[in-house]
Parts: structure tokens; C-alpha cells; sequence
């Protein structure tokens, strides 16, 4: 069972983490999507600093005898891969949008530039 | 590059010239604009592969029937062009690369160059069921259909070796023509001796990726 103390630490914790995350959406610092997971993470630490029992019963289930705690680490391990994964298929699809951009941005200046030498020219004669 | 520029008019001044400006900050895009070819200057540095598709999409947007990419410090010889448009005039490829070493051996490099380029041969040779002896020239010259798909899809660090395998993966037809390089007159290579190693892996790699790739540019759009 989780100490009293570290069950009382762990609760303001997650309390101020899910306060930063409302006032992050409230400033539309954060759009939807990521501010489900981070309300969703929020609330899973909450719990488990709650539910003094939680880490044992956890680690029941996955089959872990000598360190329970361990299953909290290998978790949080997991879920920062699986975001940092998805970060990178983000930034990847960003870049390329970004390239795409410029390319077009780059092409229409060109575009207008010539049509103004054009019209330019055109009026002189 | 303005001397690229006046060799091409020279040798023939029916010729579009476009400079792509890939965000260089210095005085590139006034010199060429000074000498009355289309420039387009990209807002930030894109790397080789988002500037060379720059080129293509410039050419697809103004509906050229004919490309060729040269670089702007003088190793390609403008003179080379009519061995490199013929193929496409003949409508017997749809990508025409010059290569240094079809013919006559008149390009020299580094050895760690050389063994790269070789082994690219022998790799792309194998995709492609030709014989090709230099993936990596960056001389070469596409048709409208070549246009279309580099102008929707063209890869990006180190595209020449990659570009060739796209090409052979969406069945259009790749020729090589031997042609005559020079010293470049400006620059350097981006390719350093140090790089070599980083570039041969990723080229690799990227080639290994793209002959399992789910998603084919699509040819036919607008």
C-alpha cells in the first residue's frame, strides 16, 4: 500500500499538473486533440496517487511479484515512447507541408512578379 | 551561375531559364533576375531535393514539354544538350541522365567518391534491369511525364540516386547518355569526404524504404 505521505504528494502532484493543463486550454495554448491526452494522463496519476492500493493490484495483474512499483515506471516508459513517436510522425508531416508551402509561396511571387514587369512594360509603350 | 546562364543562351536562346534561389541570402537571385531569366527564391533554405522539385513544379505550372536540370557552378556543359534532349525528342525515354562514365572516362573524383557511385550503379542497375553507371549525375532531363512526377513527388537530403529508382517504380522509361563534365568553376561538392559514409548509408537505406513504399505519387492530378 502507497505511504500516506507519497499518497498525499502524489495527489497535489497531479492536481497542480491538471491545473496547468486547464489553464494551458483555457489560453488555446493546447489544441483538442492533445489536450485530451494530457487531461487523460492527468487523471490516471490522480487516481493511482489516490487508490492507495492501485500499484499492488497493478502489478498483480501484469504478474510483477518483487517490485510493484516498477509497473508505474515501465507505464509512464511507454506511453512517453508511444508519444514521442507520434510527435515525430507530426513534425514529419509538418515539414513536409512546410516545404510544400514555400515551394508554392516562392513560385505565385515569382508569378506576380512577372505579370507586374509585364503590365509594367506594357503601359511604357 | 551567370556564366551557366550565358552559355545556355549562347548555345541556344529559345531556352526558359529558371534559377531556383534555395534561400542562399546572398546576391544569387538579383544577378540572374539582372540577366532577365525567371528566378524563384525560396523564402528558407529546402535542401537539394525541395529546390530541384521547385524547378519541376515551375515547369508543370507553366506547362513546359521539356526540363533539364544543370547546375549553376559550371560542371555541366551546356554543349552536352543535345546528347541529353535527344532521347526525349525521339520520345524514346522519359527520363534522360547524363552520365560521366558511359563513355569515355573524363571525370575524376575521390576514391571514397567512386566506390559510392559504384555501388549505387550496381544497386539501382539491379532495381531498374538496366545497366546504369551514374545514379548520382545531376545533369539530366525529363518529358512531360517525368515533369508531372517530380512535380508531385521528388525526395529530399541526396534525391539523384533515389529520384532514378522512383522513376524505374513508376514504369516510365530511364536512359542514360554518356556525356563530358567539368571542374566546377564555383562552389564545392556538397558531398564531402566525410559525409560520404552518412550518404552511402542513407541512400541505401532510402532506396531499401522506397522499394517497400505503400504510396505511389499519383500522375494524372489537376
Amino acid at each position: 500500500m502507497t505511504p500516506l505521505r507519497v499518497s498525499i504528494i502524489g495527489a497535489i502532484a497531479a492536481f497542480i499538473m491538471l491545473g496547468v493543463i486547464f489553464e494551458l486550454i483555457r489560453r488555446r495554448h493546447l489544441r483538442e486533440r492533445y489536450a485530451l491526452i494530457w487531461v487523460v494522463t492527468g487523471l490516471a496519476l490522480l487516481t493511482l496517487a489516490l487508490w492507495r492500493e492501485s500499484l499492488n493490484t497493478l502489478a498483480g495483474w501484469a504478474g510483477v511479484k518483487t517490485y510493484p512499483p516498477s509497473i508505474f515506471f515501465a507505464a509512464i516508459l511507454f506511453f512517453m515512447l508511444v508519444l514521442v513517436l507520434h510527435f515525430s510522425i507530426v513534425l514529419s508531416r509538418l515539414t513536409d507541408q512546410n516545404v510544400t508551402l514555400a515551394q508554392k509561396l516562392a513560385l505565385l511571387e515569382t508569378r506576380l512578379r512577372e505579370r507586374e514587369q509585364a503590365d509594367s512594360s506594357g503601359d511604357d509603350d | 551561375m551567370a556564366g551557366v546562364i550565358d552559355e545556355i543562351r549562347a548555345f541556344d536562346s529559345a531556352f526558359e531559364i529558371v534559377v531556383i534561389d534555395d534561400g542562399s541570402g546572398d546576391n544569387t537571385s538579383e544577378v540572374a533576375r539582372a540577366r532577365g531569366v525567371h528566378v524563384v527564391t525560396l523564402p528558407f533554405n529546402l535542401g537539394i531535393g525541395g529546390a530541384m522539385q521547385t524547378g519541376f513544379r515551375f515547369a508543370r505550372m507553366n506547362d513546359f514539354d521539356l526540363a533539364v536540370q544543370i547546375d549553376g557552378d559550371g560542371q555541366h556543359d551546356p554543349a552536352e544538350l543535345p546528347a541529353l534532349l535527344a532521347p526525349l525528342q525521339r520520345d524514346e525515354a522519359d527520363l534522360v541522365v547524363g552520365s560521366r562514365f558511359a563513355g569515355q572516362p573524363t571525370f575524376r573524383s575521390s576514391f571514397t567518391r567512386r566506390i559510392g557511385i559504384r555501388l549505387f550503379a550496381f544497386t539501382v542497375s539491379a532495381i531498374a534491369h538496366q545497366r546504369l553507371t551514374d545514379t548520382t549525375s545531376g545533369f539530366r532531363a525529363v518529358n512531360r511525364r517525368g515533369i508531372a512526377l517530380f512535380a508531385a513527388e521528388y525526395p529530399q537530403d541526396y534525391p539523384e540516386v533515389e529520384a532514378t529508382v522512383m522513376v524505374v517504380k513508376h514504369r516510365l522509361r530511364l536512359k542514360e547518355v554518356p556525356v563530358r563534365m567539368r571542374e566546377r568553376a564555383g562552389g564545392r561538392s556538397s558531398i564531402t569526404a566525410l559525409r560520404s559514409l552518412y550518404y552511402i548509408t542513407k541512400v541505401l537505406l532510402a532506396l531499401f524504404v522506397y522499394l517497400f513504399r505503400s504510396r505511389k505519387a499519383p500522375l494524372e492530378d489537376e
